[in-house]
């Protein structure tokens, strides 16, 4: 921050605390001292709300209330709707869980805060993958920003990478590995030569993957960031029922070993591309291709009409990440 | 327009062999060029002479075929032999992978769809099968003559695939 800049102050709220709304609050506290000092905002959050209540400090809540957050009678009879429209504050985080069904509670979440004047920044895919022309629609009006970096490919730029640093670039297409819960699965079925069943079983004990692994495993999780992609990059106006989806459930550590020995990786990738071409499938990687990562990561190769393929890696989820990605939108709004 | 009305370049591989005199290399490429031909490698074996004295030549180049006939008319007239001829057909080539009860549906039907397209054939396949009533997988190469045909017989297999329920996973 340069000297004689003023400090502006930015009153945030968080409208679901599990891991992510938790991270979003602890990385706010953490980073506050040197973000005031960076980008010369002062960041405040003054009401947190989830299903249980809400707590309230229009000064800026501490770190002690934060963290005393659900424990008995701490707690204000304040809906989240209340709170976003009734508490004064600049940014909305909504960071309840996704619903593809019907985006619920995170839409109407989003929908209040526009027209109560707030930004919206989310890592909820639910909304954006249902309704997104008419939510950007809406914040166009209101003269708000909603955005959404920590929706697709938790931590790694990718939106803003494409918004910002690529401006003046055609995309014509992006593909990559968009799901940390199947990629550890392949990858390890391909490393152990084991089935399927076993590895999920695994990956659910150390908590990769969730108890109900469906919308990881059958690729739904993928074809949503997909969609998301599709209507912020590539101005389609698709829903995730528009996507041609395929999981891994039916992989088998044979198919690994015989791709392996062609020269392969098999992936669950998700492929859109300026044709609208919408498809999430397991693929053939070349071994020696940077699509080719392990583990829990994510990557996305992006292809642009001048500077040609630029490839990012990174970890796909987590609650820190994610509330990464939630910072450095916060921080982008006023920058 | 079919595919025959397309571009119809095919890999050829042709071993001549030259008078030891000045000059005859360029006379032979010049008529594989003027009648639109790419030359891909050409390898000119001066320390393997034939018993009559003539140097060994192998040229890869691509060409059309109704043109070769021509070709070879030419280097004729110009006093070259022309020892043999290659046609390396299949271009390109790409491997999928296979998931399902493949040997049960009926595998020679499914290469059968392949191959009776004419332009393009399966020229590999590796079988895994782990037990009775469990599913195998399969790696099968496909080759066609040119990319456009490639991704026809992708499509096929993808359809043959899709009525048998298999599982089909293609490269990137």
């Amino acid at each position: 921050m340069r000297a004689g800049e003023k400090i502006k102050t930015v009153r945030i709220s968080i409208v679901g605390f599990g891991h992510v709304g938790s991270g979003v609050a602890e990385v706010v506290m953490r980073k506050h001292d040197e973000i005031l000092r960076k980008h010369g905002l002062d960041l405040r959050i003054v009401g947190i709300a989830d299903l249980k209540g809400a707590i309230i400090d229009e000064g800026g809540l501490s770190r002690d209330e934060i963290a005393r957050f659900g424990a008995d009678g701490a707690l204000l009879d304040m809906s989240s709707l209340e709170l976003i429209r009734e508490i004064e504050h600049e940014v909305m985080v909504e960071a309840t869980p996704t619903n593809v069904t019907n985006g619920e509670p995170g839409l109407t979440h989003i929908i209040t805060a526009l027209n109560s004047n707030r930004h919206v920044v989310t890592s909820n895919k639910g909304p954006l993958a249902l309704e997104y022309r008419k939510l950007m629609e809406l914040a166009e009006r209101k003269g708000r920003e909603l955005r959404f970096e920590a929706t697709v490919g938790g931590a790694m730029p990718l939106i803003s990478l494409i918004r910002e640093n690529l401006a003046g670039n055609g995309i014509t297409a992006i593909r990559g590995i968009l799901n940390g819960t199947c990629n550890y699965i392949l990858t390890r079925m391909t490393n152990e030569n084991l089935p399927y069943e076993h590895v999920l079983r695994e990956a659910q004990e150390i908590g990769i993957a969730e108890s109900d692994p469906s919308k990881d495993v059958e690729g739904i999780d993928t074809a949503v960031k997909l969609v998301i992609l599709a209507n912020s990059v590539f101005g389609m106006d698709a829903t995730y029922r528009d996507v041609r989806v395929q999981g891994i459930t039916e992989i088998t550590p044979d198919a690994l070993k015989l791709a392996r020995d062609a020269g392969y990786a098999i992936k669950l990738i998700g492929d859109v591309d300026i044709d609208g071409r919408l498809e999430v499938a397991p693929r053939l990687v070349p071994v020696s291709d940077p699509l080719n990562v392990g583990g829990t990561l994510n990557v996305a190769t992006i292809r642009a009409d001048l500077a040609g393929d630029i490839t990012v890696i990174g970890k796909g989820a987590g609650p820190i990440e994610a509330a990464s990605a939630i910072l450095s939108d916060i921080i982008a709004i006023y920058s | 327009m079919g595919w025959l009305g397309g571009w119809n370049g095919m890999r050829i591989s042709m071993d001549i062999e030259l008078k030891d005199i000045p000059g005859q290399l360029v006379q032979a490429l010049k008529p594989v060029s003027d009648l639109g031909g790419n030359i891909i490698s050409v390898l000119h074996q001066r320390d393997k002479k034939t018993a009559s004295g003539r140097i060994p030549v192998q040229l890869v180049f691509e060409m059309e075929e109704r043109r070769l006939d021509r070709l070879v008319e030419k280097l004729k007239a110009e006093g070259m032999h022309v020892v043999s001829i290659g046609k390396e057909r299949l271009k390109d080539s790409m491997v999928v992978i296979l998931i399902g009860h493949i040997v049960h549906s009926d595998i020679r039907d499914t290469i059968e769809r392949i191959d009776s397209t004419g332009f393009a054939e399966v020229v590999g396949l590796s079988l895994s099968m782990p037990g009775v009533d469990k599913k195998s997988s399969a790696a099968l190469v496909l080759s066609a003559i040119g990319k456009k045909e490639l991704k026809e017989a992708l499509k096929i297999l993808e359809e043959t695939a899709t009525e048998k329920g298999i599982m089909i996973i293609s490269p990137i």
